[in-house]
């Protein structure tokens, strides 16, 4: 099985966010990158299902800036086979742009499977996979939460409102994943040696303008911390009727 | 000629609420356009639309139901075909759909089929020089991105429960046409509903959120009847801590890792307020924090706050609330 997991170099989660000079975009100093959470379904669940067919090859193909090695080093590390860097410069906020060039670079490659996490923890764009899969007209299914392959064909789950739905597809395929997948390993020593020595693909590449123009990258107005109402369920009847008659939510 | 296309979603032959929002939306969006520009309501289903005779009173100039005998459910491919169809033959300015579960996995299809940026998650909306700007929230809300599309059409999803719908004493013409073609070859098979009257936190206007101050999973139930007390109109949320540990569902985790939330009473109960947790529920309207550390970083961003133990106080809320519903 020939799987392609595209992922992504992000600001950890724990991130305190600061403006750059630019009041476009983040001041990366201090900042400590990780590899994507939900990216981290999408490599687990491409190894289980080479390990699962007993051959085959996973590709991590990231596209971002030369630190973003880093990143495909920590799938290699993983159990991936090899890593494509599209290198670029900058911050792309157009998607579609990001499709494109994984797209161009996914094409030829042959692939039974092509994962994705379904969103990056720092633009939270939230379109990339699926709309490589109308690039490249490949049936798609997005935010899987279960996911069974057999025969040349896939039953996925996905979270919607109130209730999961099941969904069928053939293969070859468009997926994205959410948390609840599977639980994604932790690189071993060994396979962090391993990974020192597997080959990385660098590919300097130029994704288009795109048509979104960033006006500012701001921090959302400060929260003016409220009262303590009191202490115990004594200071109960004074909350709710501070919600109804103050706030008037209730 | 029409201008805005809100693309509504429907379940069971029905129109979910979220889609009023929607229209609600577009509807801010054709008059900041300017010009007298028109809203058209898009649905897609087996048959005729319950509810889509409602949609006119949100704002929208004219309602289209397209039928398909494959369109009973989600049919992602299909969809995204007859969508991106309809916004190519209107020469609309500008396509609106809601950030759900379905608009979320329908929007960049469309986007991509026709070759247009898409902005995710929209909180704000506005015109300048004729082109569509957009706010939407990036790193869980910890930052507000502001970006100006070029060109048309503008392609926006829009987060639930911040466009809150606006009654007009209008009615929109009602249109009903058949399209054919394939749906695709994803097929949604079945959904296996949730416990019924279950709501979703990414779209309830109340979240009653618990974390490791729980100290077990079974406590959740106290926080279960406080949700119940709020008459349907309430979720239950979570943290990362608990949904990590296997107590909640992550469906349930807000945070940066879970869902971004942005309901109009948002009560913490039990949890610290890890920076993560805090990105994903500081857009709520009102934020109550129950906590018996006083000084918790939750406190730093609730509105209202008790000092105590959760497992007298929440009981105590909840026949409160159970009074103003009684």
């Amino acid at each position: 099985m020939r799987i392609a997991v595209c992922i992504k170099r992000v600001p950890d989660s724990e991130t305190r966010v600061k403006i750059a000079p630019d009041g476009k975009s983040l001041d990366e100093a201090g900042v400590k990158f990780i590899l994507n959470p939900y990216d981290e379904f999408a490599v687990e669940e491409g190894l289980r299902l080479k390990e699962n067919a007993g051959a085959g090859e996973v590709v991590v193909i990231a596209l971002g800036p030369p630190a973003a090695q880093e990143t495909i080093r920590t799938a290699l590390a993983m159990g991936a086979d090899r890593g494509v860097l599209l290198q670029t410069a900058g911050f792309h906020p157009d998607g579609l742009e990001t499709a494109r060039a994984l797209a161009a670079e996914l094409k030829n490659g042959a692939f039974d499977l092509i994962l994705f996490g379904k969103m990056a923890i720092d633009d939270y764009n939230h379109q990339v996979g699926p709309m490589v899969a109308e690039l490249l007209d490949l049936p798609c299914v997005t935010t899987v939460a279960h996911l069974e392959i057999a025969g040349g064909k896939g039953t996925a789950e996905r979270e919607i409102e109130g209730g999961v739905e099941v969904v069928e597809f053939p293969l070859p395929a468009v997926l994205t994943t959410d948390k609840g997948l599977n639980e994604p390993r932790y690189p071993a020593l060994k396979g962090i040696m391993a990974a020192k020595k597997k080959p990385l693909d660098v590919k300097p590449t130029a994704p288009g303008p795109g048509a979104l123009e960033i006006l500012s990258l701001a921090l959302p107005p400060e929260r003016q911390a409220g009262k303590i109402v009191g202490e115990g369920s004594a200071a109960v009847p004074e909350l709710v009727r501070l919600l109804r008659e103050e706030a008037k939510v209730l | 000629m029409s201008d805005v296309l809100a693309v509504l979603e429907q379940r069971d032959g029905a129109v979910r609420k979220v889609s009023h929002e929607v229209v609600t939306g577009a509807r801010r969006l054709a008059d900041a356009l300017g010009g007298g520009a028109q809203v058209d309501a898009l649905v897609l289903g087996a048959g005729a639309v319950r509810g889509a005779d409602q949609v006119g009173g949100f704002g929208a100039d004219r309602v289209i139901t397209l039928t398909h005998p494959g369109f009973g459910m989600y049919a992602p491919e299909g969809y995204a075909r007859v969508v991106a169809d309809r916004v190519k033959a209107g020469g609309y300015r500008a396509v609106v759909f809601a950030a759900s579960a379905t608009g979320k996995d329908l929007a960049p299809r469309v986007a991509a089929r026709l070759g247009r940026p898409l902005v995710q998650d929209v909180t704000d909306v506005s015109v300048a020089g004729g082109a569509v700007i957009a706010i939407r929230p990036v790193y869980a809300g910890k930052a507000l991105l502001k970006v100006r599309v070029a060109g048309g059409p503008a392609v926006l999803s829009l987060r639930p429960n911040v466009f809150t719908p606006v009654q007009r004493p209008k009615a929109g013409v009602q249109e009903t046409a058949a399209v054919d073609g394939s749906p695709g070859r994803v097929v949604v098979r079945q959904i296996k509903a949730a416990a019924a009257g279950t709501l979703d936190v990414a779209e309830a206007p109340i979240i009653v959120s618990g974390g490791r101050g729980l100290k077990e999973p079974a406590n959740f139930r106290v926080l279960e009847e406080l949700a119940a007390a709020f008459a349907g109109r309430a979720a239950v949320g979570a943290s990362r801590a608990v949904v990590d540990a296997g107590w909640r569902p992550h469906a349930d985790q807000v945070g940066q890792t879970g869902k971004t939330v942005s309901p109009t009473l948002y009560v913490a109960v039990g949890i610290s307020g890890a920076i993560q947790h805090l990105a994903g529920m500081r857009t709520s309207k009102v934020i109550v924090a129950i906590n018996k550390d006083k000084d918790a970083p939750i406190f730093k961003v609730a509105d209202y706050g008790i000092v105590g133990d959760l497992f007298e106080v929440v009981p105590k809320l909840t026949e409160e609330i159970r009074k103003l519903h009684g």
